[in-house]
This record gives C-alpha cells, sequence and structure tokens, in this order.
C-alpha cells in the first residue's frame, strides 16, 4: 500500500504517475485532472498562477491521502498538484487510485480531490481578460464568511 | 514586558500586501492573534484574522496558542487549491 504527493512546477506526465499505482492485486483504477478553466463567476481568464505552503501542505496532502486508504480500503492513492504559472487548458491537479474493485476506487478519488481542495494551504491567482487580477476567495468575496476554511479535522 | 522573536513567512494575498516574502520580528505579542493584530497595524492586510488559519512551526494551530521563542508563524488565506 502506497501515497505519494508532489508539488510540479512544469506539465504533470499522467502516464508516469498512472504508473506508480499498478498492482497485480488491483482491478480497479480511477483518476482525476483538474484543468485551467477560462472563465470563473462571469470574468474570462487568461492564465494563472498556483502559490503553495509546500511544506505544510505536502504533510497535509499525506494525512489526507492515508486516510483515503483507510477509510476506502484503496491499495495506493496519489496526488499532484501544478504550482508556477499556468496557461487555460493546463492540467492543474492529478489524482489516481487503484483499488481491488472500482466503486472504492472512485469514491477515494472523489474524497482526495474535495479533500485538496478544502484544506491543502495553496492560493491561486487569476489574470483576467480584462487586465484585472485577484486571489481567489480572498478579494472579490471579501465578506467574512464568505468562504470560510474547513474545519480543522 | 518579555518579548520573543519571531518568524513570520507571507504567502499569496498576505506576501503582495506586506510587500515580502517573510519577516522577524521582535514582539510582545503572547498569541498568534496578538501578531496579526499587531502586524495589521503595519501592513495593509484586507482579510480579517476571521477569514485565516494559522500555522506555526507547519503545523495547523490554534490562535490562542502561545508564541514561543523561534518559532515560525504562516497564516493563511482562504485557500483556492485543486
Amino acid at each position: 500500500m502506497g501515497t505519494r504527493f508532489e508539488f510540479s512546477l512544469t506539465a504533470i506526465d499522467t502516464a508516469r504517475w498512472r504508473a506508480t499505482l499498478a498492482d497485480p492485486a488491483c482491478g480497479g483504477y480511477a483518476a482525476f485532472e483538474g484543468w485551467v478553466r477560462n472563465h470563473n463567476e462571469g470574468l474570462q481568464v487568461q492564465r494563472l498562477e498556483y502559490e503553495a505552503f509546500e511544506a505544510l501542505a505536502a504533510n497535509e496532502a499525506g494525512l489526507i491521502l492515508a486516510q483515503a486508504l483507510q477509510r476506502f480500503g484503496v491499495a495506493h492513492a496519489a496526488c499532484v498538484h501544478r504550482v508556477g504559472e499556468l496557461a487555460v487548458g493546463e492540467m492543474a491537479v492529478w489524482v489516481g487510485v487503484s483499488a481491488a474493485h472500482r466503486d472504492e476506487a472512485f469514491r477515494a478519488c472523489r474524497f482526495i480531490i474535495d479533500e485538496i481542495k478544502h484544506r491543502l494551504p495553496i492560493w491561486k491567482k487569476e489574470h483576467y481578460r480584462n487586465g484585472d487580477s485577484g486571489w481567489v476567495n480572498c478579494e472579490r468575496c471579501a465578506q467574512p464568511g464568505a468562504h470560510q476554511h474547513a474545519p480543522p479535522r | 514586558m518579555s518579548t520573543r522573536r519571531i518568524s513570520v513567512q507571507y504567502y499569496a494575498l498576505l506576501r503582495e500586501q506586506a510587500g515580502c516574502r517573510g519577516e522577524q520580528v521582535e514582539t510582545a505579542a503572547v498569541t498568534a492573534a496578538d501578531l496579526y493584530a499587531e502586524l495589521r497595524r503595519r501592513h495593509p492586510f484586507t482579510l480579517d484574522a476571521g477569514m485565516l488559519r494559522v500555522a506555526v512551526n507547519a503545523q495547523f494551530s490554534d490562535w490562542s496558542r502561545p508564541l514561543r521563542d523561534g518559532d515560525a508563524v504562516v497564516f493563511i488565506p482562504p485557500v483556492a487549491g485543486g
């Protein structure tokens, strides 16, 4: 059983990551790719940048992946997240899970991406076609309570 | 009043508003909450403490935990990974 998390400054090599999950005891593999979208909340996005507090994010990601193994009984789980500048259409995050059967692989994959989004100290700055830019959840939604962190678990 | 030397790292919006990636501060602040209030008087931070989480020595921490000399503090704005 294994887990692996990394940050990447360059394009994610999904074939290499998928290969890390190979296991003759596994009959199911599920993966999720998050892509940079060209619009958000009514604005046209041209490019974006991700910034992370890498030490804490890596620790927290390790906990999330270990929880996925324990909770869903999957064999292997891995995640890689980009940092730095990304263009529209690029892959920002990849999650992959292998398991004996498909049901737990799908469920664990969904659990991991949801937790990654809520718990990891990663920030996204969007640059818009109109010339504006902003840190998502920090500037355009400044009212307290609008975008709270997930409670600690 | 005793002071302690704290290393503060800034990310994302806080980094831009502080104008630096981090700083060493000599502070009488007892807790991380006190420290953020103190730093807000020096930097134009727009985020209220209620929108942030705090990490001490690369671990999520309670705002009321007493700071110790040499601690590394990071204030964590609302996240947006994935």
